[in-house]
């Protein structure tokens, strides 16, 4: 008896911690023009979110009791922005000591009191895939997350029940990784072989742990584990999906021949500034890409570029998102977006998917996020003015029902406690150039470096 | 008659359908007599004429108005339900310098050494580089194109984004650049301890203080049997002399203060602040000093963590409000297109439209010294305009043609033709490829 009070108690407290301490918001949002993204523009309409969840869209909700009431009249009301790419809350980004790490997650390096967070929210945006870094061609894990921001546990970032994702990378920043400590891949052609040869060693130990399982003994001695190539497997199962940084479409080519071999259906290609050229194939492999609005000649890989690049993927049936990469540019994804307007006449609800729904598709997060429906989560953002115009303000932002940005109450100086002796004031210059983290923490040393006489 | 309707409607429509290059046509800017009529003109500096029309002859604007004469040999562009406005100006980039960020063969815009005052931009831009086509279809039609790093990195030339050569493309205007001693970080760079700060600050004061009290001592024996040739000087004693002006680059609200006593200190005449990320903190006192300020980008974040997350957003805004002449830049070169969409963004939090207009076009001229020729829409000035489907700030508005010099430019670039050969490929699919074949297995 004894022992089971003992049981229960720890299972009780076990659930407290795997819980977290997610809060859960009760609020209605009241007569907004609603962009619900999967069901049209609904003027003069409510919002419901019980306990976190939209329970209700319909116009002239009366306030249940003890539930706050926000008035949006005159205001807009659309999903919480979704970043398919960011490098915002990590406190490390690569880990470059092998070219298939497939072992390390960004569950680890999570940094919940980031200030980038609340920026983030700040630009209307609820959830992010805070992603590896793209220095080797497997790399690290990435950690898909809500921005509930002011807790200090970074389990409480995490987008439970959210699949587990990967990065891959393609092209000149694992090759130059190669060049540098002088090992393969040095070229596109080695970076295949290196896809190819990870994959046929996962299927191999696949392989031998199946043999044991199937015929297990006392006298026989299990295989060895290894992380990396249990990640592997599960890629392979369907269980991991992959999101390769790429660029030039030979690569993103080769990556969908590799993966059809491998058998792994469910594939989206992240910055593919040349996705354009083989929009036909991805959207018959139905593999997905998560790009910029307009960023390009940064490097030889996107000089061939096109701003059109998400209309062309858009309207040849690819599902696409825009990403921001960038703590400056995440603030301001609706405004990416809109840009699909100006390059290549996207619909206004085509536009805002590429922040949204789209976004959530790619993540495997769009029965939770990505639309305002009933009985998904309250993760909202009001704008007062559309949000596809250059002038709009992004006015609150909601996860789960609680409010994380409320501009009215947003403050000058966010300092909590003002140290009067403190004379250096820490000021950082914006440079654009310092937004790509892609290749931050990747020690890129050359290979004679590693020799020379210090 | 109907089949020759059909192909007079197919002739007229066809331009206007495909904005891009044609198979095999070669697409030329013209020159010529123009009348724009029909329009909604928006001069900047007279208001806002509801339905006028421009005459452009010879690269001039010829004559602006409600009720003008169409003379009988311009060639006449209806505008009707169109808007006008004088093309916008990037007062900071580094267009025709720069190619392709990663690769130093692709840059020009830094030379060796830390005080490089002698070199010239315009010597190094390039009328051929795909990001100025890129620029100028969105509306942006003249640039200040900057050197960069070091101290002093050289002379900066404003030109025009269209031309084949760089005297065709030069706008009129010069001005040294001067990197003023940070006390602030750039990016994520390192941080350095306060001390080690204090001291890289004090030396890069010294090395820039000895080199205005060698070009001003410069200035005193220039020309006499005694004065040696030294480039470097020749360059710095143009600023000493007055003959060009000196564009001080400084973000930190100390460093802004400093930079404001140095020029008082100095006495140099046709100073221009840019950057001026915090100009925001210390608005009255660039007003007060009477220097007009070059900032952006404005879509940037915050110089310190605990500033308001729209601090980088207000600060044109806030400055223009304290009596500071504000012209905003992109501060980028493959994306000074975004131009406009800075300006959107410090007129939403803050400036107004009206104020953001006029700081990416008069207030850009004039602090630049060329508003007797652009920034406007006025009767004598260059034809550099657009016409537009409506407000260029927004994102849904297109930008239907550009004048520049008075020449009618091609509405096209790399990124249009990519976009007209993409949009639906030929050939698609094709029974057998791989992607597909496997995929069915």
């Amino acid at each position: 008896m004894k022992r089971n009070i003992l049981i229960i108690g720890l299972l009780v407290l076990a659930a407290t911690f795997a819980q977290a301490q997610v809060q859960r918001g009760d609020v209605l949002i009241k007569n907004g023009t609603v962009l619900t993204i999967t069901n049209g523009t609904l003027e003069n309409t409510d919002v419901l979110v019980r306990n976190g969840k939209i329970t209700r869209i319909a116009k002239g909700i009366r306030t249940p009791n003890g539930v706050q009431e926000i008035d949006a009249t005159g205001k807009f009301v659309m999903p919480g922005i979704i970043d398919a790419h960011s490098h915002i809350a990590g406190s490390a980004i690569n880990e470059g000591t092998s070219q298939v790490t497939a072992e390390v997650s960004m569950e680890d390096v999570v940094n919940p009191l980031d200030l980038s967070i609340y920026r983030a929210l700040a630009g209307g945006v609820t959830s992010i895939h805070l992603m590896h870094g793209s220095a080797n061609v497997i790399g690290g894990q990435n950690e898909t997350m809500k921005l509930r921001y002011g807790s200090s546990n970074p389990d409480d970032l995490r987008f439970e029940g959210a699949p587990r994702t990967i990065k891959f990378a393609l092209g000149e920043n694992p090759t130059r990784g190669g060049r540098a400590r002088g090992i393969q891949p040095q070229s596109r052609m080695g970076v295949e072989a290196m896809l190819r040869n990870s994959f046929s060693d996962a299927i191999e130990y696949r392989e031998k742990w199946a043999a044991y399982n199937a015929n297990k003994s006392t006298r026989k001695v299990a295989p060895e584990y290894d992380l990396r190539m249990e990640t592997l497997v599960d890629i392979m199962a369907g269980e991991v999906l992959v999101h390769c940084h790429s660029y030039r479409a030979d690569e993103i080519y080769m990556l969908m021949k590799v993966f059809a071999d491998f058998g792994i259906p469910r594939l989206t290609f992240q910055h593919a500034n040349e996705a354009y050229k083989v929009a036909p194939e991805l959207a018959e492999f139905g593999a997905m890409a998560s790009v910029f609005a307009d960023w390009w000649a940064y490097k030889l890989e996107v000089y061939y570029s096109t701003a059109y690049n998400a209309a062309i993927l858009t309207k040849n049936g690819v599902t696409t998102s825009i990403n921001s990469d960038s703590g400056e540019l995440i603030r301001h994804l609706f405004h990416e977006a809109a840009k699909t307007q100006k390059y290549g006449d996207l619909t206004d609800n085509e536009a805002l998917a590429l922040v949204t729904l789209n976004p959530a598709k790619q993540l495997g997060i769009d029965d939770r996020v990505g639309s305002l429906e009933v009985r998904k989560d309250g993760d909202i953002a009001i704008f007062d003015k559309h949000p596809l115009s250059t002038y709009a303000i992004p006015l609150m932002t909601f996860v789960d029902g609680v409010k994380y940005f409320d501009r009215a109450t947003d403050k000058k100086d966010q300092r909590i406690f003002i140290n009067p002796e403190s004379s250096i004031a820490d000021v950082q210059i914006y440079d654009a150039e310092s937004q790509h983290r892609c290749m931050e923490g990747a020690n890129v040393l050359s290979f004679s470096d590693l020799f020379k006489k210090k | 008659m109907k089949k020759l309707l059909t192909i007079m409607l197919a002739i007229t429509l066809v331009p206007l359908l495909s904005f891009g290059q044609e198979d095999d046509q070669v697409m030329k800017a013209r020159g010529g007599k123009f009348a724009l009529t029909n329009a909604k003109i928006y001069t900047v500096t007279n208001g806002v004429i509801e339905n006028g029309t421009i005459i452009i002859n010879n690269g001039i604007i010829e004559a602006v108005g409600a009720n003008i004469t169409i003379p009988s040999d311009a060639e006449v562009f209806d505008y009707a339900g169109r808007e006008i406005y004088p093309g916008m100006i990037d007062s900071g980039t580094q267009l025709g310098l720069k190619e392709i960020g990663s690769i130093q063969e692709a840059q020009d815009f830094r030379e060796f050494g830390a005080i490089t005052p002698h070199m010239q931009a315009l010597t190094a831009v390039n009328p051929n580089s795909t990001a100025i086509p890129v620029t100028r279809v969105s509306g942006v039609t003249t640039a200040l194109t900057m050197p960069g790093g070091g101290v002093l990195p050289g002379t900066a030339a404003t030109i025009n984004l269209f031309g084949y050569t760089p005297d065709q493309m030069f706008a009129g205007s010069k001005a040294m650049i001067m990197n003023f001693p940070s006390s602030a970080r750039r990016g994520r760079r390192r941080r350095q301890s306060p001390e080690d700060a204090k001291k890289a600050m004090e030396r890069a004061l010294k090395t820039v203080n000895e080199a205005w009290d060698k070009a001003e001592l410069y200035a005193k024996v220039q020309g006499s049997d005694e004065a040696r040739y030294y480039p470097e000087m020749e360059a710095l004693a143009k600023v000493v002399n007055g003959e060009l002006p000196l564009y001080i680059e400084v973000n930190a609200a100390k460093d802004i203060i400093n930079a404001i006593a140095w020029v008082e200190d100095r006495g140099y005449k046709n100073v221009v602040l840019t950057g001026v990320s915090e100009g925001w903190r210390v608005a009255k006192e660039i007003a007060e000093a009477g220097l007009p300020v070059i900032t952006g980008p404005v879509q940037s974040v915050p110089t310190r963590q605990s500033d308001a997350y729209d601090a980088a957003y207000a600060n044109p805004g806030a400055m223009q409000q304290a009596g500071v002449k504000v012209a905003i830049r992109s501060g980028d070169t493959e994306n000074s297109r975004n131009l406009p969409y800075h300006a959107g963004f410090a007129a939403a939090y803050g400036m107004g439209r009206e104020e953001a207009l006029k700081a990416v076009t008069i207030n850009a001229a004039e602090i630049m010294g060329v508003s007797d020729q652009i920034g406007s829409i006025e009767v004598g000035k260059k034809a550099n305009i657009f016409v537009s489907t409506g407000d260029p700030f927004e994102t849904s508005t297109k930008i239907l043609d550009v004048y520049i010099d008075g020449y009618k430019i091609p509405m096209t670039s790399r990124q249009i033709r990519l976009y007209d050969e993409f949009l639906n490929r030929t050939p698609s699919l094709k029974k057998g490829d791989p992607v597909i074949q496997i995929k069915k297995k």
